[in-house]
């Protein structure tokens, strides 16, 4: 099915958009400049939106594809926490709920439509006097370990540094207040390493970084120092049409003059020091630990672990869950798509053997999924 | 996941919660890690937490944005 075709009276009417249209033809010129200059190394500018919420807006409002029309072609990065978290641990918050009795296993919707092995956690009938809950907010499992102390309460969770502060903070709060029947089964991951392990491996060409707007809220734009050894033009950016557009253009400023590598283009609401209050609770409970990604394999120190005061708090050890390893679904190609090695349509299963409706890997599940924003949107 | 949401403070009570109002419906939102926050503030949410204080009228234009973005 040609997508492009059915994506068009979107991408239309965004364009109608004066502003963006605006936005949109500054950014050619200042392309045609920096290509004219022989500063781009090859024919298109190739930014990797690194979080999954780009990706969504990215594509839902047609701007993928007025992009690409330009010359900008975006490749998506691994900031999708329900794509990167691993098959492993799907397949052990199955078995927990099919197996362990009197138990509530709270969790954020996505995780819950992962297949793993085939079986999705939502299709699984839970084991006497327990049940699955989804939960709009971490702290929310406080009340209901209170509530129900004959339970064993789980919240599973996995979420990069944008989500990690309330998780820490529900961590707190349950410490203090001595609440035994509550765990925390968590893939807490963050964003620096991936993306070291991705502009270090190389298989990439990436012209620029579009930088994840709300885990920068968190650690601030100062968290992306690290940029400056690879010397790649990023931004951080908003998520609407016209926030993504200043982005590029930033980068594409940064590419002709050569100037500070990172620009902050979400002022409103990233300050270079981030949220110190959310960065001391994450510090306070949490300590760097290895962990492993789909797609990226192990990376030393890429996750955050109970440090060992808060160590009784986590479920892997409650329930003596250790992760096997494994394998996506024959055929899932949800790992290259993830390191901006495959664009999702590249995937022999896209649109036919996996679909929103029956899909075969988490990129096809998450809200935020590169392969779900394709099927729908196209591009 | 890592949407956030703009809303504005309309009831801050003594026990770390407040009610954020976002398109006329009030959400239910811990306010620990904005320890500045005011009655009155705009502030970002995620999974239930404000994470960030805004300036009002960025806050309203984010809000617009994301819903000709279709994020919300």
């Amino acid at each position: 099915m040609d997508w492009r075709g059915l994506m068009r009276p979107i991408q239309e009417e965004l364009e109608r958009s004066t502003v963006v249209a605006g936005l949109l033809a500054d950014m050619e010129k200042r392309l045609e400049r920096v290509r004219e200059a022989g500063k781009l190394p090859g024919p298109e500018l190739r930014i990797m939106e690194v979080c999954g919420t780009h990706t969504m807006a990215l594509h839902r409002t047609g701007l993928a594809i007025a992009m690409r029309d330009r010359g900008v072609e975006f490749v998506s990065g691994p900031g999708c926490p329900v794509c990167v978290t691993p098959d492993g641990v799907i397949h052990e918050a199955v078995r927990l709920v099919r197996e362990r009795e009197d138990l509530v296993l709270a969790t954020f919707g996505d995780l819950l439509r992962v297949p793993s092995g085939g079986v999705r956690m939502k299709d699984v009938p839970p084991a006497k006097g327990s049940r699955v809950q989804v939960v709009f907010s971490p702290d929310e499992v406080l009340d209901i370990a209170r509530n129900e102390p004959s339970k064993e309460v789980v919240l599973l969770s996995s979420g990069f540094e944008t989500t990690v502060p309330a998780i820490a903070w529900t961590m707190k709060r349950a410490y203090e207040l001595g609440i035994e029947n509550l765990t925390f089964y968590s893939s807490l991951f963050r964003i620096k390493e991936p993306m070291e392990a991705i502009l270090t491996g190389g298989e990439v060409r990436l012209d620029g970084l579009l930088l994840p707007g709300h885990v920068s809220m968190v650690i601030g734009t100062d968290g992306f120092e690290f940029l400056k050894k690879w010397n790649v033009p990023s931004a951080v950016g908003g998520f609407s049409a016209g926030n993504i557009i200043r982005a590029v253009l930033v980068i594409l400023d940064i590419i002709d003059q050569g100037a500070d590598h990172v620009r902050n283009e979400y002022t409103w609401t990233v300050k270079a020091g981030g949220n110190p209050e959310a960065m001391k609770v994450m510090d306070e409970i949490l300590e760097p630990v290895d962990i492993m990604w789909r797609g990226l394999g192990l990376i030393p120190h890429s996750g955050l672990g109970l440090r060992e005061q808060y160590a009784h708090l986590d479920a892997r050890g409650r329930f003596d869950i250790q992760e096997p390893d494994v394998h996506e679904a024959k055929g899932c190609r949800c790992g290259d798509v993830l390191r901006g090695v495959m664009r999702p349509p590249q995937c022999g299963l896209f649109g036919k053997a996996c679909t929103p409706e029956s899909p075969r890997g988490p990129c096809m599940v998450s809200s935020e999924g590169s392969c779900l924003a394709h099927f729908l949107y196209g591009g | 996941m890592c949407l956030g949401i703009p809303g504005e403070v309309v009831v801050l009570n003594k026990d770390g919660t407040a009610e954020v109002q976002v398109k006329g419906v009030n959400v239910r939102t811990r306010v620990d890690l904005v320890p500045d926050v005011k009655l009155g503030d705009w502030v970002m949410m995620h999974t239930g937490f404000a994470l960030q204080i805004l300036d009002k009228e960025d806050a309203l234009e984010t809000l617009s944005l994301l819903e000709e973005a279709g994020l919300i």
